[in-house]
Order: C-alpha cells, then structure tokens, then sequence
C-alpha cells in the first residue's frame, strides 16, 4: 500500500497541471455545494426558530376558580404534543396589550372592567410540526370544559407549515443535483487526466500489471484530489463567512442576520463528501476506460 | 516421440486467422515454436509479422483458429489472467514504447512492481539488468534525453526483468543506426544463449542471414515457407 501511495504522490507531482485542475474542479464544486447546504442550514435554522414560536392560546370561561388553574394546567400538559402550557392572566394579557399599544394604550382607559379573559399560552414539542396534529390539539384542549375558546393561527400555520416543508425538500433535491453535477464534472476532469495518461496505462498493461495496479494510484490520486478541493473549497467558504459576519452583520446591527458555520462534525463530513466525489469520478472514468 | 516433442513446443498456432473487418490480415497460420528456439518471421510490409505477434500477447483476439502458450489456451484466457500471460512474456516494440514521465529505472522496475516483487528485490534486480545492458550510469535519465539505440537497450532490459520465457521483438532493430542495432541484437541473441525463446519480426534480411536460424516468410497474411 505504501508503494501505491508513493506512486499515486508522484504521479500528482509529474502530472500537477492536470491534478491542480482536479483539485480546483472539486474545490469550485464543494464551494458551490456548501454555499448552498450553509445557505439551506441557516434558512432552516430560522424557519425552525418560527417554527418553536408557534403557540396555542387556550381562553377560560369567566368565573373560573384559581384553585382550579393547577389542575386544567396538568390536564393542558397532559395532551401529546403540549411542551409547556403558562397561565396568562387577565391583569397580565392587559399589560401586555397595553405595551402593544404602546401610544394608543389610553384607549384602553375607556374601559371599566377588564373584558379579558384569564388564559393560558400553550407551546409545542420540538417535532409536533404538522398541521393536521396541531389542528387535533385544538380540538383536544377545546373539548376541556373549562376553555371557552381557542386560537392558533390555523391559516397562517398550514401555509407556514408547507412552505417550510417545500423549501426543505427544495434544498434537499438541490443538494442532490449539485452532487451529481460535481460527480460528472470531476468524472470528466479525471477522465481527461487519465485520457493524457493512456500511453502510460497502455504500456502497463502490455508489460503484465493487473488492473488494480493500475487503477489503485488512480483511486488514491483523486482521494487526495478531492480532500485537498474540500478543504480548500470550505477554508475559501470560511473566509466569506468570516467576513459577511464581521463587515455585512455589523453594519446591518440587524439581530435577524446572525449566520452561523458548519460544526467540525460537518465540515468533516463534507472534506468526507468530497473525496467520495473524486473517487466516484474516478471509478465512473477508469470503468470506462479500461473497458475500452 | 510425439509427447516429447509436444512437451518441448511453448507456443502453437492452429489454423490461426485474423480478420480486420473484410480485410485479411492472416490466413491459416499453423506455427509450432520449441522451446529456446530463436525464430525469424519476415516479409515485407503489411505481411502481418505485426499483427501475428500482437496475437500472441493478446493485443488483438484471434478471428479464428486457436494459440497455445506454455499450456495456456489463449482462446480460452479470461480478462483477468492476461496479465498473467503477459508476464510470461517479454516484448519489445520498434517504438521502444518507454512511459516519457518515468525514468530509465522506473521503466524497467514497472514489470517487477507488477509482479509485487519486494523493492530491494526490485532495486538489485534494475541494477545488474541496467548494467547487462551497458545503461546503469544513465539509470535517472528521462527517456527523451537518450539515443534511439539506448531507449531499445532500456526496452529489452525491460523485456527481460521479468525472465520470461518468451521473448517477443517487434522490428527491435528497425529504427536504429547499424551499430545500434548491432548491440541490440547481441543482447537478445545473449538471453537466448540464457534460455529464452524468441520470436523476431524483422525485415533485415542481413540480420537473418548472419545468424541462421529458422524463418517463417509471410507475404499478404498467408505464410509462404518454413
């Protein structure tokens, strides 16, 4: 093995101009790729973000005793999906419409008697994302006979919900597509490497190597081609990162624009990705190749 | 008798065609070579001396008729093992066929790292070869930078690394100056005296004459004598 890494170094050696357009094939393909994948993370870290503000508002029927609060509490928690349910009440759904109003409060001022009802804010658990689920929860907690109503922004929610659905399988059919586009444009890159080296690879073959002993430097060449695209494609990714976030987010001071970068375990997985690209380039040329 | 002679044959030819399409490239070719035998197949160009060596390596299939080497059918060889045919042989082309981005060393050390030898092995085995054949000073040298008679000397010393049995040579002499082609050919008449068969396809009349030996004269495909 260590003969067949010694040979696949000094074939990248002899060979550098065709290897330096391999690793800058790879390296535009991770860059474009990842590009995408961060953009598609960052999206989704938002949507989820939404997604986690997406609360169920339960309002009691008057005259509903405190000492009963604890227990429609555990009831309310009680239900699948309820991830924490938090009394709201009248007094204090009062201050809040008048931090609301803000300028417009001494509206409210016309008014003897609070006409709020006490309530309770529910949230979801992380997976309860579905419409339908959601739907089935109202229904639920409007069956209790201590709510007098419910309120969840069904309409706003279903389209939320498909949206965020839609933009997910989006970036992941994306995702795909550029996979298999980087695949067949370093299988060509390689196979132009290989199509320069067919006298090479002839004469091999005439003096008895097997074909593994061909193709195994070929292998490590392009396993090495695509670690050094990946690192390189993600550190070109790094410094636009770096950059946005010090100038474009400062700049902006705007809360909403905070990006963030792969995790370590990613951006292996992705150096991990981009040598499987040049092996399978590889594999797709060199089968071809020498069946020919 | 019959065995002993058979067992003393390494290659045959049994009504050996070679078709191009509708072009005839050899027509009913029957060949018995013994072994250590040093043999001569001439014509002039276009005959198919090329071509029928070329079969014997397997760098063309047969159309028709079948070729034994060394017990092996030919017809019969997967994909797989004729790397395992080849090694058996050693050939030498008129083009030299040397890889320009390796060195002399590495060109000839190719046929033992293909066979998985050890690289000391390798190394000691290179040298004498280099040196048999007058090339181990120019051992780090890139094939463009020598003469035609020494880019054929590192072909043959490439040819014999591996101890083949056969030798197959293919117009080893064709492109070189007379003294060059003098020292070549003393080498390969050198490992037949070692023990190789050998198989020349050769139009040097001159080179058949000075050493006597059998010839296979092929006009348009078909072989006209023995």
């Amino acid at each position: 093995m260590i003969f067949f890494f010694k040979r696949a170094f000094q074939d990248i050696r002899t060979n550098s101009f065709l290897s330096a357009v391999t690793i800058i094939t790879i390296f535009l393909s991770v860059l474009i790729v990842s590009t995408l994948v961060l953009f598609f993370l960052n999206t989704n870290d938002y949507m989820n973000s939404w997604k986690k503000g997406i609360k169920i508002i339960a309002y009691l029927k008057p005259d509903i005793a405190e000492t009963n609060l604890v227990d429609i509490k555990n009831k309310i928690h009680g239900l699948y999906g309820v991830a924490e349910a938090e009394f709201i009440s009248k007094e204090e759904a009062m201050k809040r419409l008048r931090e609301q109003m803000k300028r417009q409060s001494s509206l409210l001022n016309g008014f003897k008697e609070n006409p709020l009802p006490d309530a309770f804010e529910i949230r979801l658990t992380e997976q309860f994302s579905n419409s339908e689920r959601i739907e089935n929860l109202a229904v639920q907690i409007e069956a209790l006979p201590e709510i007098d109503d419910v309120e969840y922004g069904r309409r706003w929610i279903g389209r939320f919900i498909k949206l965020f659905d839609l933009f997910r399988l989006t970036g992941y059919a994306m995702s795909g597509i550029f996979f298999m586009a980087a695949v067949f444009i370093v299988a060509n890159t390689i196979r132009l490497v290989i199509y320069s080296r067919r006298e090479e690879i002839e004469i091999m073959r005439l003096v008895g190597a097997t074909d593994r002993f061909i193709k195994t430097p070929f292998y490590i060449e392009a396993v090495i081609q695509g670690a050094l695209g990946g690192i390189i494609g993600l550190a070109a990714l790094f410094a636009a990162y770096i950059y946005i976030s010090t100038n474009v987010e400062q700049s902006l001071s705007f809360d909403l624009l905070h990006v963030r970068f792969f995790s370590l375990r990613l951006s292996g997985a992705i150096i991990l990705c981009s040598m499987l690209v040049g092996w399978l380039g590889c594999f797709i040329s060199l089968r071809q190749f020498l069946k020919e | 008798m019959i065995e002993k002679n058979e067992k003393s044959t390494i290659i045959r030819m049994f009504h050996v065609h070679k078709n191009y399409g509708s072009k005839k490239a050899l027509s009913n070719i029957n060949l018995d070579v013994s072994k250590n035998e040093f043999l001569f197949i001439t014509g002039p160009s276009g005959a198919g001396k090329s071509t029928l060596l070329k079969l014997l390596y397997l760098g063309e299939p047969v159309s028709e008729g079948q070729i034994l080497i060394d017990g092996m059918n030919l017809s019969r060889i997967s994909r797989k093992r004729i790397s395992f045919l080849r090694r058996k042989l050693g050939i030498i082309f008129q083009d030299y066929k040397l890889i320009t981005t390796k060195t002399v060393f590495d060109n000839v050390a190719l046929v033992l790292e293909a066979m998985g030898k050890k690289r000391q092995f390798v190394q000691k085995k290179v040298n004498s070869v280099l040196r048999m054949v007058g090339m181990e000073k120019r051992f780090n040298a890139m094939p463009q930078s020598l003469s035609g008679g020494e880019q054929q000397r590192i072909a043959v010393a490439r040819a014999v690394i591996g101890m083949p049995k056969i030798i197959l040579a293919d117009e080893p002499t064709g492109s070189l100056d007379p003294e060059s082609a003098g020292a070549v050919f003393d080498l390969l008449k050198e490992f037949h005296a070692r023990g190789a068969t050998l198989l020349v396809a050769t139009h040097d009349q001159e080179l058949i004459r000075k050493t006597g030996c059998r010839v296979i004269y092929l006009k348009d495909g078909c072989q006209v004598s023995k």
